[in-house]
């Protein structure tokens, strides 16, 4: 007995000390490789930025900011000549159109699976619209390619373009001859993948309307539409903005889906029927195969994007950080 | 009855319409895209296409071998280099700057980085990487596919420690753990399901991923393992296949996209499965 305690107070403060120093260590190794991982995001930024700007930097030199508004792209003549304002305008065209069909959709299924839906049903349909955004962008545009382009050349296209025969303004938007690869198609693609962008931040932030207000809104005889318009829309809408201008970013840059049915021309036309292009199909198209200056035209092309990209993130995220703090006090 | 309570119901029942509709518009593009891909792909999914490479032009014999090995190596490192980065950058927001500024830069940023087009990861890859090596390679095309999978694995991670409760790391602490213990032992395992779904659906997003492969690894007609010579793909090659003229190649594409698609989903559905688990206990 005697003998085992002498021997565990010889190895006790021993073990203990280097126990504890062992602990410091791998303390200290622990929080600076978290801390070193968490500002490597911070050099990820940069990196991306330095690295833009300097393969941008010889067309930067040489076409200066006339590259925003120049419309004629000819890399292969000498000097190669190049414009950015034809992708900027596809860019921004297909952007909005998608905006404009993926905004009231997506709003109606985040109102019909937060206020209308039976409950056994929320899950399926819920799940169905989080697998679109899942779907790789890739698919969709092999999608667009081979089935929907043909569909819409064949029957939507032709039935507006008859519609719209001889209307001033809208007969020229919606102009002739209907085409496979087109800025409207590229635009329902674009639609189609942003929808569940919109809907699931929409549902997200529907349910942070406390249910006491909607309760005392149906208390009072409101119709569930008018409970949507009156009270849920305006508690939640900085966080609906917010989604909506998230979705628009993922609209502005998404590149594979587009670059197939887009058609890739750099003329700006003024149907929507008609082919173009946007900044990123524009880079995923020619740059394998570019090289000097035209190269740097799209990274350049690569850099306008980011930037636009990047602005408009920032306010949707900005958007959601005021919604969360509402929510949070 | 009153012409007011008339019109508003009649509103409501319009508006109640649409949304229906509007929902029935989203689920339908979904079994639109999945019964074309399993009508085209199917008829051509054989053994050939896992055990042959892909077939030079105008040769209709030939499967995806080579491009299907080269996703999943490039998917397994991209994973492999992006997901314990993101895993400790999370554990650095969630467990040691909750209130540091460092933090909140951090967080946006990574928010941004989470939505920036994947175009652009390939860009910056190409001038970081592709550029000073001297050509394209398998290895740069895996390190772009590691920069997209941080930011979401730094989210999911933030979010799921985030949702441990405190008294557990408290009672760790007061028995005398010390802190990077109580976020190994404790803190990980209390959120082990959320950490995995969160590398679950990085892998899903890159696993389809083409933008940034376009210029980065490019894509190979043959089978090479080698990470400093360019590697053949799925989303490359079926990119190729289907703006190409031969019939065959089309097939194989469809094929192709079939699988993608299925194993995205499948990894997108795991993820979700193991998500609702942690939440429902």
């Amino acid at each position: 007995m005697a003998v085992e305690s002498d021997v565990m107070e010889a190895a006790g403060p021993y073990d203990r000390a280097r126990a504890l120093s062992a602990f410091k260590l791998g303390d200290i190794t622990f929080y600076w490789i978290t801390r070193l991982c968490a500002i490597s995001v911070l050099l990820i930024l940069g990196g991306i930025i330095i690295s833009l700007i300097v393969g941008a930097w010889p067309a930067i030199r040489e076409y200066g900011a006339a590259f925003l508004w120049t419309q004629r792209w000819a890399p292969s003549a000498d000097p190669p000549v190049l414009g950015a304002l034809g992708p900027i305008y596809g860019t921004l065209i297909t952007s909005v159109i998608a905006m404009m069909i993926a905004i009231p959709v997506g709003l109606g299924i985040a109102v019909f699976l937060t206020e209308i839906c039976p409950l056994w049903l929320r899950r399926p349909i819920g799940l169905a619209v989080e697998l679109l955004a899942g779907i790789p962008s890739i698919i969709y545009g092999m999608w667009g390619f081979f089935v929907l382009g043909p569909f819409l050349a064949n029957t939507f296209q032709p039935f507006m373009i008859s519609v719209f025969d001889g209307v001033p303004v809208l007969g020229t938007i919606f102009g002739g001859p209907p085409s496979y690869l087109s800025l409207f198609n590229a635009s329902l693609i674009l639609a189609i993948m942003v929808l569940p962008f919109i809907t699931s931040i929409s549902v997200d932030v529907f349910k942070t309307v406390p249910p006491v207000l909607k309760e005392a809104a149906y208390g009072v005889g409101c119709t569930t539409w008018e409970v949507v318009r009156n009270v849920v829309i305006p508690y939640t809408r900085v966080g609906v903005i917010g989604g909506i201008m998230l979705a628009l970013g993922r609209a502005l840059g998404e590149t594979m889906a587009v670059t197939f049915i887009i058609g890739n021309s750099f003329k700006i036309q003024s149907s929507i029927f008609a082919p173009g292009t946007t900044i990123s199909a524009a880079i995923a198209s020619e740059f394998a195969e570019s090289d000097g200056l035209h190269q740097s035209g799209l990274i350049l092309l690569g850099l306008l994007l980011f930037v636009l990209t990047f602005f408009v993130l920032a306010a949707a995220r900005l958007m959601l950080l005021r919604l969360e703090k509402k929510a949070g006090n | 009855m009153n012409p007011i309570y008339a019109s508003r119901r009649r509103n409501d029942i319009i508006i109640r319409g649409l949304c229906m509709g509007a929902a029935l518009f989203g689920v339908t593009w979904l079994a639109l895209i999945l019964f074309t891909l399993f009508y085209n792909g199917l008829s051509g999914i054989s053994l050939a296409v896992f055990t042959q490479d892909t077939p030079p032009p105008g040769s209709t014999e030939g499967g995806l071998r080579n491009a299907i090995i080269g996703s999943i190596i490039m998917t397994v490192i991209g994973v492999g280099i992006g997901a314990p980065l993101g895993l400790f950058a999370g554990t650095y927001l969630a467990e040691y700057g909750k209130h540091d500024k460092l933090t909140s830069v951090i967080r946006f940023i990574n928010d941004i980085l989470l939505s920036a087009p994947s175009i652009i990861i390939g860009l910056f890859i190409y001038g970081a990487i592709v550029v000073p090596m001297g050509g394209f390679s398998a290895f740069a095309g895996c390190l772009a596919l590691a920069v997209i999978v941080i930011p979401v694995v730094v989210r999911t991670t933030e979010d799921m420690l985030g949702l441990v409760p405190n008294p557990l790391r408290e009672a760790a602490s007061a028995l005398g753990l010390p802190r990077s213990l109580v976020i190994r032992r404790i803190a990980y395992r209390a959120a082990r399901s959320g950490l995995i779904t969160g590398v679950l659906l990085a892998t899903a997003r890159i696993a389809g991923e083409t933008a940034p492969l376009l210029f980065t690894a490019l894509s190979n007609q043959f089978f090479s393992l080698n990470l400093t010579k360019t590697m053949a793909n799925l989303p490359v090659t079926i990119n190729n296949f289907v703006q190409s003229p031969y019939a065959y190649w089309k097939e194989l594409a469809w094929s192709g996209a079939l699988l993608i698609t299925l194993t995205v989903l499948a990894l997108n559905i795991g993820a979700r499965i193991l998500g609702a688990e942690r939440t429902s206990k």
